[in-house]
């Protein structure tokens, strides 16, 4: 996957991120009998990030379930759906509350199809928010997705452009496998144009967001549009950035990451994830063993500093990674020769 | 009361999972079994009796102590004894073992080995029947050490909720582990927590095959005709040690005899010859023919197969479909 662009041109729409996700959960529900949200406040209070507002009316509470807060059950109730036939969409309010639900996710999702011998799949889709820089402190901002990422039976997605809020959902639905998609809360009021005719998009593979020769910014999720950020400071200085999107953290598309460090011998990996046995961690490894010959320099992290978010705007913005952070990283690893 | 062809299979069943399981220890012994291996020897009343009364559309989820109830619900022996040995053969192909034993078209939905962790996916599974208009039942089999999970309270909170088709059936054998129900639950008396999420609820003597048996039969019909949770409590023992690593040092040794008396299988035999259902000749032609059965699952297990070693990451995630 190099692209979520259509092959036709097509007429082109104002929408935001949330609207993408609601348009894509929407041709779910109109689509198939078996796929219905279930989740905490996605009904009558409209989601916590607004995303089914209205569809209780629309699609009815059999389709639309509010549930307890009970995150285990109501996630071992989705696998359990998916066993028997359905589609379920299950929204978890944040990261940090799928922590709660982390024996459903990890001992049942993710083991049965290889517990029972391949005999059973679990068709799930379970979404929830991530990440920081909303002053939500130390329970409701982290961003646990590189955990999941390793975990050996999920698909791990993390749509960034609003192409991929649009269609990645869909394309979860119809992956036989337990798919978790981790939206960053920073994201959803993010406008742009999106075509008209948008529709899913593969769920597996990177993207190449720029091109650029002089160094690589591997990112993924909000960190995307930081290291976007980046490069166009880069620019000024006549530097080159290609920007990596990863979208999919499982399985990762080891093939694009060496491949633009092939080209440009440098990277950065940006992750909003603490840098201790974290996803950029695997980054870096799987760089140094593919493209070893190819590295100009060490390859470069930004992530968050090893603090649990603090509330206090000043300090929750320095323990994330910021676009002066990348740029400062990039020039480090620009200095070797 | 009961039927003759009804009662001389639950007696049959009880006796096959008893001999099955003596034979699992000793081939545990001569390492032909390894990993954790739970007995369930001494509670065999309860899924003789209740399983039988399941119809082939329903579907069981059970725990790590559920050699019993697959074998109840008919996957094959063979299959079942040669996951123990770790062959391809096994009816999980062998990645499962003792703890996760599954039949996907039996409907059985796996030994979980996590205590109280197949109590959500129960629920789901009555969602799914309930949303799609199937008339099923959903048996999810669970220790009473479950109870202290917040699993169990969710899932008994939402099946209320939601009224969903789940009939839980508690196997209350007093010990989790090691942990007498008295160290672990502020309050003993199961059938309270069930009934504070307005779950009908019973107990029945897990001893007796046919109090389960017809225990069981009024709690089917409720899950089913009226569509929501039911919870029964069947109160049982088991005879021998929590698992194979386990050197039982918790249990007053007169306590487990007290319980032995109990023990279903003679009694229940006894039972049957009064009635003038069995006799000796009977008895003993039954026994070996499940003795010829287990031998020969034993033998299909010996000579099944070890899954190459280049299929290690096979069924992680589902092959795509091309084409």
């Amino acid at each position: 996957m190099t692209s979520s662009r259509p092959t036709s041109p097509a007429k082109k729409a104002a929408t935001t991120y949330r609207e993408a996700l609601r348009a894509a959960h929407r041709e779910a529900l109109l689509g198939d009998p078996r796929v219905f949200l279930m989740g905490e406040d996605v009904g009558r209070y409209g989601g916590s990030y607004a995303v089914s507002l209205g569809f209780l009316k629309e699609f009815g509470p059999e389709r639309i379930r509010d549930t307890p807060l009970s995150e285990s059950a109501f996630v071992g109730a989705g696998i359990g759906a998916a066993l028997g036939g359905m589609r379920p969409i299950v929204e978890v309010m944040t990261v940090n509350f799928s922590l709660l639900c982390l024996d459903q996710i990890m001992n049942v999702a993710a083991t049965v199809r290889h517990m029972s011998g391949g005999q059973l799949s679990v068709p799930l889709v379970v979404r929830m928010a991530t990440g920081a820089g909303r002053q939500l402190a130390a329970q409701h901002s982290h961003s646990l997705e590189g955990w999941y990422a390793h975990i050996p039976g999920l698909k791990i997605l993390t749509p960034a452009v609003l192409e991929d809020a649009r269609g990645m959902l869909g394309s979860a639905l119809l992956d036989p496998d337990p798919t978790l998609i981790f939206e960053h809360a920073s994201l959803y009021n993010r406008t742009g144009e999106i075509a008209e005719n948008a529709g899913l998009v593969p769920i597996t593979g990177a993207a190449v967001r720029r091109e650029g020769k002089d160094l690589s910014l591997v990112a993924y999720g909000a960190m995307l549009f930081k290291a976007l950020a980046a490069a166009d400071e880069l620019q000024k200085e006549g530097i080159a950035a290609e920007v990596v999107d990863l979208r999919v953290l499982r399985p990762l598309d080891t093939e694009t990451i060496l491949k633009t460090v092939r080209k440009t011998g440098r990277a950065v990996v940006v992750d909003e994830g603490w840098r201790s046995g974290s996803l950029s961690a695997e980054i870096s490894a799987r760089i140094m063993e593919g493209a070893f010959a190819s590295l100009k320099a060490p390859v470069e992290r930004v992530c968050t500093v090893e603090v649990p978010l603090p509330y206090a705007k000043h300090l929750e913005d320095a323990a994330l990674p910021q676009v002066e952070t990348i740029v400062a990283a990039a020039r480090k690893a620009l200095r070797h020769v | 009361m009961r039927g003759r062809a009804s009662c001389l299979e639950i007696f049959r069943q009880m006796t096959r999972i008893r001999r099955f399981e003596e034979r699992c220890a000793e081939l545990y012994t001569e390492s032909k079994i390894r990993g954790f291996l739970h007995l369930y020897i001494g509670e065999e009343a309860v899924a003789s009796a209740i399983i039988p009364q399941l119809r082939p559309e329903d579907a069981i989820v059970a725990t790590y102590r559920e050699h019993g109830h697959i074998l109840v619900r008919g996957t094959p022996m063979d299959a079942v004894m040669a996951e123990m040995f770790g062959k391809i053969e096994g009816c999980s192909k062998g990645r499962g073992g003792s703890m996760h034993l599954y039949d996907a078209g039996r409907r059985f939905y796996g030994g979980n080995a996590i205590v109280g962790g197949g109590l959500p996916l129960s629920t789901g599974l009555a969602l799914a029947d309930r949303m799609q208009g199937r008339k099923n039942v959903t048996a999810c089999f669970f220790g009473e050490g479950a109870m202290a999970e917040g699993e169990f309270h969710e899932s008994m909170n939402l099946a209320a909720l939601w009224e969903l088709p789940v009939l839980f059936l508690c196997e209350n054998n007093l010990y989790a582990m090691g942990t007498r129900i008295d160290r672990s639950e502020a309050e003993v008396d199961l059938l309270l927590k069930a009934r504070s999420y307005h779950v009908e609820a019973a107990t029945v003597d897990g001893m007796d095959p046919l109090a389960v048996a017809e225990a069981a039969e009024k709690a089917i019909r409720v899950v089913r005709e009226e569509a929501r949770p039911y919870f029964l409590e069947c109160r049982t023992y088991r005879f021998r040690a929590h698992s194979m690593f386990d050197p039982d040092l918790y249990r007053d040794k007169k306590e487990i005899e007290e319980w032995k008396k109990k023990d279903p299988l003679p009694a229940f035999e006894t039972f049957l010859k009064m009635q003038g259902w069995l006799d000796e000749a009977a008895s003993a032609a039954m026994k070996k023919k499940i003795d010829a059965e287990i031998e020969a699952s034993v033998k299909y297990a010996e000579e099944g197969t070890l899954e190459p070693v280049e299929d290690l990451i096979r069924d992680v995630v589902t092959p795509h479909i091309t084409g």
